[in-house]
């Protein structure tokens, strides 16, 4: 029936699509002036060393041929190895995609909860005062780049007070608590990046639903309020504000590069960034599948759910 | 012998617009006794709703109770607290809506819904709410009653719909009933069942009812007193059968008079092809269901063809389908001896000049940002590159011809009442210089009085210009009043065509027969005859 074709299709796209993003990486980092042979050796570069190190790494081949390659590898199961380190590309990531799921989870915890709280209470007491400031704040939050956000709170936070690390270097060897001691200020910095993108949808969600019919029928049946909002309004508000939840923890995931290049935290979006520098293609094709599947994945993830929460979808004629 | 059981005093009410409070109802004294059913009757804006929904203690948002007292069975309503004033609705009052499919929770099941007002307000269990539900849904002849309470409420028909929320505000028992329009948004022939219905348990519980509506011939049906509303002061008070025979007032003369509008019809003209000839037209959404199913049309010059059905048999889509938005599956559109293109994107420009629309929805269909300069002006540019002082004049023209004062031609749409926005409209299909109009349900959402006048517009002008035009249209009232030729439609087929006279006048097609019988009359006993001479014939 409709969901299991739309899962199959979304499925086949999502294929297409990260196929489709891997090759446009190659091609977007052949591109760019030097390659890692050149990066690698820097100054000391001469005509001999550049060849010797593209002939070893077969960085002379065209970029389709090296494209081909490396996706027949990986549909073998072979994610590379580095040209920085020679270490394998899967185990180098998996350090660093727990270090940024660590991060991305917590900060979900803490901005999920929160924005649906603000978001209730601003409809709830639409126009308020209360409504107005969280309003403000969240729409000011969601106005700054997060890296100026990062900064700030480093500039308070770390460096004016000294309540906090400025660099969020975290390791397998620290405690639960010290892991997240050392990386609240990206949690921060990111809650205050989400909160306002959910919290404003949810309020308008419920607002919305406020000025609708079945409400006022629900109010003139003489129901306490509580039971209005709990019964009546969030199982029809969900969808909406379940696809904008979703969207954000993508975000999360995705969107971190900036964050942890700030606070210098070990996640896979600050081993992109300096594998783009030295131009070390496994690995940034490896991270740009890991970013493009989450996406893809929690996009779906959001239509089935939008789909599951609507009755008319659920129970059809 | 009567008991009084609602009395309200001098209610004022004030609505928000425009950065400030203004008064819509401006001290109304109203009065009910048990068992007795009040019709408040009026144009838009007359308030009635907003007095309806304020005996249960309640405004809309952006309205607000400013003064008068509300006594319900002893009960101050307007100085209760919020948790004394919950005890009353639901329980001593209910409330019917306009439109069940949006006052249904789309998330739960039409039983759950009835159950709750009892169960939350501690009045029955819900298992004896749930037995009663299922009573009451046999009584107002819902099918499959015992079953069809598990079903959501996208899951039924919208005359089922109705009738379901009908039951739901019996779901106590109460005292009184808010019946507000409960039957505008329905096809004639499902209004029937649910007046029937209305009728039937108001008499069966001795109920008190306020019945708003907007359609005096339907409120005659059930009210026992009516009370004529306007601008939020009250016209005209009295009991049915004397308001009927000898109206006080201009007003309620006029309202009473407004189904009287009858053009003169227009000479048959045979020319050798016809203006619009549609032949074996099959046309269906998504390649699923055929929406229309064999369509024989032709239309002549300068005539009026009426297009009548109820919602779903296909009427509009035939429009849609001779526009070229809808290209048909199968089946030509020709006109003046010439096939059209199927799709719109294949007409030539002139193709599409010379067939206009006018839609039901005038809001929806004017841009709110725009200036009648630019709305009416647009065509102008489009299909005869005029600008500057020549088309500024050409739009006042027009505007002339609607008859709207030609310094409107500054003014934004949303400053325009309806029956203004719905000129506008035509002025902008007439920019065109079209040779056919299709009109869409184009008087559906206006007040009746407002509609009349658009239908004399659209005749002077038919006649003026020789229009041709395509009248879709539910309202047989409607199709009396302007039509010279009748096209009645169910389930995408064509069930009877031909002039007006011969349609109208018996023997009819069966459907039609049905179609025709459900339009209320003017008279009280209308519904109770339809029924008893429909139940002798089933029988």
């Amino acid at each position: 029936m409709g969901l299991t074709r739309l899962i199959v299709n979304r499925f086949l796209f999502g294929l297409i699509t990260l196929l489709a993003i891997t090759l446009l990486i190659s091609l977007a980092l052949e591109a760019l002036p030097g390659d890692f042979a050149e990066q690698r050796l820097g100054q000391s570069a001469t005509p001999e060393t550049i060849a010797a190190i593209r002939e070893q790494l077969g960085l002379n081949k065209p970029v389709l041929v090296r494209y081909a390659e490396w996706l027949g590898n990986f549909l073998q199961g072979d994610m590379g190895i580095s040209l920085s380190n020679s270490r394998p590309v899967a185990e180098l990531l998996a350090t660093r995609l727990g270090n940024t799921l660590f991060l991305a989870v917590a900060s979900a915890i803490v901005a999920v909860p929160l924005a649906l709280f603000l978001g209730i209470v601003a409809a709830l007491y639409r126009e308020s005062l209360l409504d107005k400031m969280i309003s403000t704040i969240t729409l000011a939050a969601i106005s700054l780049p997060e890296f100026f956000i990062g900064y700030m709170l480093v500039a308070l936070l770390a460096v004016n007070w000294q309540l906090f690390p400025a660099i969020s270097s975290i390791s397998d060897s620290m405690s639960l608590g010290e892991k997240i001691y050392a990386s609240l200020l990206p949690i921060a910095t990111l809650t205050f990046v989400i909160v306002a993108h959910m919290m404003r949808m949810t309020r308008a969600a419920i607002i919305n639903l406020l000025q609708s019919p079945f409400i006022e029928m629900a109010t003139l049946k003489g129901l306490k309020r509580s039971r209005i909002i709990v019964r009546h309004a969030l199982p029809n508000a969900l969808s909406p504000i379940i696809n904008v939840i979703v969207l954000n923890l993508a975000y999360l995931v995705v969107g971190v590069v900036v964050v942890e290049v700030v606070f210098i935290y070990p996640g896979l979006g600050l081993l992109m960034i300096d594998s783009v520098t030295s131009r070390d293609l496994p690995i940034v094709q490896a991270c740009i599948l890991i970013f493009g599947a989450t996406y893809i994945t929690l996009n779906m993830l959001a239509d089935i759910l939008a789909i599951i929460c609507n009755p008319r979808m659920r129970h059809p004629r | 012998m009567s008991e009084r059981l609602l009395t309200v005093k001098n209610l004022q009410i004030e609505g928000f617009a425009d950065d400030a409070w203004k008064p819509i109802v401006n001290g109304i004294d109203l009065h009910l006794d048990r068992g007795e059913v009040l019709g408040l009757i009026g144009e838009s804006g007359a308030g009635k709703s907003t007095i309806g929904i304020a005996t249960m203690g309640y405004t809309r948002p952006g309205c607000r109770i400013v003064g008068g007292s509300i006594d319900f069975d002893g009960v101050p309503i307007l100085t209760q607290t919020a948790e004394q004033i919950r005890e009353v609705r639901g329980v001593k009052i209910s409330y019917v809506a306009q439109s069940a499919a949006a006052s249904f929770n789309p998330a739960h099941k039409l039983i759950e819904q009835y159950t709750e007002t009892p169960v939350q307000h501690g009045v029955l269990k819900y298992q004896q709410a749930a037995q009663n539900a299922r009573m009451i849904y046999a009584r107002l002849e819902l099918p499959d009653p015992d079953k069809i309470g598990n079903r959501y409420p996208h899951q039924v028909s919208g005359g089922q719909l109705q009738r379901a929320m009908v039951a739901m505000a019996m779901s106590c028992e109460p005292d009184m009933i808010i019946f507000d329009e409960p039957t505008t948004a329905l096809d004639v022939t499902t209004q029937i069942e649910v007046l029937a219905a209305i009728k039937d348990v108001v008499k069966q519980f001795n109920t008190a009812a306020i019945y708003i509506t907007h359609d005096l011939a339907v409120v005659v049906q059930l009210a026992d007193r009516i009370m004529v509303l306007r601008y939020g002061d009250l016209v005209e008070e009295s009991d049915t059968r004397s308001m009927l025979e000898s109206p006080k007032e201009e007003y309620t003369r006029k309202l009473l008079a407004v189904r009287t509008f009858a053009k003169n019809p227009e000479p048959e003209t045979k020319e050798e092809h016809s203006l619009i000839e549609v032949s074996d037209l099959h046309a269906a959404y998504g390649g699923g269901i055929k929406v229309l199913d064999d369509i024989n049309l032709s239309i002549e010059r300068c005539r009026t063809v009426a297009v009548v059905g109820e919602s779903g048999s296909g009427k509009s889509t035939l429009a849609r389908a001779m526009t070229g938005l809808l290209p048909p599956m199968q089946g030509s559109i020709k006109y003046q001896g010439e096939e059209l293109p199927r799709s719109f994107k294949n007409r030539t420009k002139d193709q599409l000049r010379q067939i206009q629309m006018i839609y039901q929805m005038p809001d929806v269909a004017l841009n709110p940002r725009q200036k009648l300069r630019e709305t009416i002006g647009r065509p102008l540019g489009f299909y005869f590159q005029m600008d500057g002082a020549e088309r500024e004049q050409r739009v006042k023209e027009l505007l002339e011809m609607i008859e709207l004062p030609t310094n409107y031609i500054d003014r934004y749409t949303p400053e325009l009442s309806g029956g203004q926005k719905q000129r506008v409209c035509i002025a902008r299909a007439l920019a065109a210089k079209p040779v056919v109009i299709i009109c869409d349900e184009v008087t559906s959402a206006l007040d009746q009085l407002v509609a009349e006048e658009i239908l004399k517009l659209l005749d002077r002008l038919q006649k003026e210009l020789n229009m041709t035009y395509l009248f879709i249209t539910h309202d047989l009232a409607t199709v009396k009043a302007i039509a010279d030729e009748i096209v009645v439609m169910l389930k995408g087929r064509i069930v009877e065509h031909g002039p007006k006279e011969e349609v109208l006048v018996p023997p009819h097609h069966e459907y039609t027969e049905l179609l025709l019988s459900s339009v209320p009359e003017m008279h009280p006993d209308w519904l109770d005859d339809v029924l008893a001479s429909r139940s002798a014939v089933s029988a």
